[in-house]
């Protein structure tokens, strides 16, 4: 039981990381930028969320706001952040991002306080028994919820025009261009949907602690960072098995040895110790 | 100088040295490094725990420096497997997993409460400021003694281009190690005054945090010049603390000068600098 349990506990964790690692994993596939402002996307998500769902007590408008929102942020950031320096070595594109999240959680901490801001309301408190376990709809919500958003977005990939331009683009961009496809275009686009999908697990982490703080991004970044590290940067799949790999990881990890090392560093020494078996990460194409 | 004054030429003595040690790392040698910080707190412990065990001060130091060198050396493997973004995500894996083993043990290294009662190194504030004032001069000298040798030259062709240095038999695997070797025990030698100086840590003094400071000083120094980093660092210490607005939004300014720098002007103050005597020197050829 307790296996099942833990089980069940890294799927949610899994989840989660997905969806924050899966918009990373799109930019690097695209420009070779690791993109750590992500988390900052993330904690903006989470925040106009959590405002929004207050302000009309609708957590379903919320999301979409807050997603189409930060969305839109992602994509100035690529225009006046990334977009100038991506002739230059890939060092100068980490540090400045590095840069830019720093200044965004100093931002939060400035507008929003630094203690962080609570649902009046939390929405999706209700127990729900499920196979002999008693979870919260919220955990429920989040599974489903981020398992629905992957696979539209697989299917947008693999159906429509516009995801056959996209993967083009991450293949071979100067043969895409030369077919016809804006590969400014796609890159906005790729922006827009990595940004909203991290809002999306803002949101989800704000509700799973009901809680939206400053640093809440700080962690689940740099472990997004480790995730699509792990499935071989640039590679949707092989992150997505990664997060769920991951999360099980954590979970099973915290029971058996917690006591020398806590979650984030169990989470470190498993991509420590997969990195030096497997330099290429656990998912190669090559 | 008072008091106050006196420290913060201490802080900016270490971080000059912490600084330096990563410019030989990242600057010198192309390995990116997010978890220069880990060394930083290895050589601290080391002289914390050493120091309340009852050894004199030099062994202490001595001992931090050999240790994060050492450890430097293990972790410098990574960077034999692993490359650039790769290797830069590994090493603040690094970074966090000291942290979390610090985190954890409560009973050698104080865990979450830090370690408090350090014993003195033995000299007064001026006194302090005089050996680390040494330390800055030793480190800043072996960095421009490296850059002039036939080994910064071999840093050079590693960090321009690992392949052709090796097809040129370059020795790749022994330069990297040597860089890291030599770049964190550098930061255990910070660590130690660091230590001595403030004489209590905590784990969060040696976090992600501290790792991305020294790399900004670095960045915004102008990554690889001696007094670049040397200016950048000094910069980066003291303006924060000259005014209060600046220590308010003290994160805030970090991050928007690093994403700044980065963004217009990658090669950081020692660029803005050669660029300036480029300029006045064409002036000059044209009288």
């Amino acid at each position: 039981m307790l296996y099942l349990e833990l089980l069940v506990q890294g799927l949610i964790y899994g989840c989660m990381y997905a969806i924050i690692a899966v918009g990373l994993t799109l930019v690097y596939g695209l420009l070779r930028i690791l993109h750590v402002a992500h988390a900052g996307l993330f904690t903006l998500g989470a925040y106009l969320g959590l405002i929004l769902t207050n302000a009309t007590g609708s957590l379903f408008l919320a999301m979409v706001l807050s997603g189409t929102t930060v969305g839109l942020v992602g994509m100035a950031i690529y225009r006046f952040c990334y977009k100038p320096i991506l002739h230059k070595p890939p060092y100068v594109a980490l540090i400045a991002s590095i840069g830019l999240f720093i200044a965004m959680e100093e931002i939060f901490r400035l507008l929003f306080g630094p203690y962080g801001l609570t649902y009046t309301k939390v929405p999706l408190q209700q127990t729900v028994h499920f196979f002999n376990m008693n979870l919260r709809a919220v955990d429920l919500v989040i599974v489903f919820g981020s398992i629905s958003m992957l696979g539209v977005l697989s299917w947008l990939a693999q159906k429509t025009r516009l995801g056959i331009a996209w993967r083009a683009t991450v293949d071979d961009p100067q043969m895409a261009e030369s077919f016809g496809v804006s590969v400014q275009k796609v890159r906005y686009l790729n922006f827009f949907i990595g940004s909203a999908l991290a809002a999306m697990a803002g949101i989800f982490v704000s509700l799973l602690s009901n809680m939206a703080e400053p640093t809440m991004g700080g962690v689940p970044s740099y472990k997004a960072l480790a995730i699509i590290v792990l499935g071989g940067l640039g590679n949707v799949g092989g992150t997505l098995i990664a997060s769920i790999i991951l999360g099980i990881v954590e979970a099973f990890g915290t029971i058996y040895v917690g006591d020398f090392l806590d979650r984030d560093a169990i989470a470190f020494a498993f991509l420590i110790i997969i990195l030096m078996l497997r330099p290429q990460g656990l998912f190669s194409r090559k | 100088m008072g008091i106050y004054e006196l420290s913060l030429a201490i802080i900016v003595c270490i971080n000059i040295v912490l600084a330096l040690g990563l410019n030989l790392i990242t600057g010198y040698c192309g390995q990116i490094s997010l978890g220069h910080a880990a060394f930083f707190g290895i050589g601290a412990y080391t002289v914390g725990v050493l120091a309340k065990a009852g050894f004199p001060s030099a062994v202490c130091i001595f001992a931090a420096i050999l240790m994060a060198g050492f450890i430097g050396i293990i972790v410098g493997t990574a960077s034999l497997r692993v490359r650039d973004d790769f290797l830069a995500i590994t090493t603040m894996g690094v970074g966090f997993l000291f942290l979390g083993i610090i985190r954890q043990q409560e009973g050698l290294l104080g865990g979450e409460m830090g370690l408090s009662g350090i014993p003195t190194i033995g000299f007064d504030k001026p006194g302090f400021l005089v050996i680390a004032f040494i330390a800055v001069i030793l480190c800043s000298a072996l960095s421009l003694y490296i850059k002039r040798s036939w080994m910064g030259f071999a840093f050079d062709a590693v960090a321009t281009d690992e392949d052709t240095a090796k097809l040129l038999t370059v020795d790749v695997a022994a330069y990297k190690l040597t860089a890291f070797a030599l770049g964190t025990a550098m930061a255990g030698l910070a660590g130690g005054l660091y230590c001595y100086f403030t004489r209590f840590i905590m784990p969060d003094d040696f976090g992600f945090l501290t790792s991305i400071s020294v790399l900004s000083m670095v960045a915004v120094g102008g990554i690889g010049s001696v007094p670049g980093v040397i200016i950048g660092t000094a910069l980066l210490t003291l303006l924060p603390e000259m005014s209060t607005f600046l220590s308010d939004y003290k994160l805030l300014f970090y991050g928007a000068m690093l994403f700044a720098v980065m963004r217009f002007a990658p090669e950081g103050i020692a660029g803005i600098g050669t660029r300036v005597v480029q300029i006045y020197g064409r002036r000059g050829d044209a009288k």
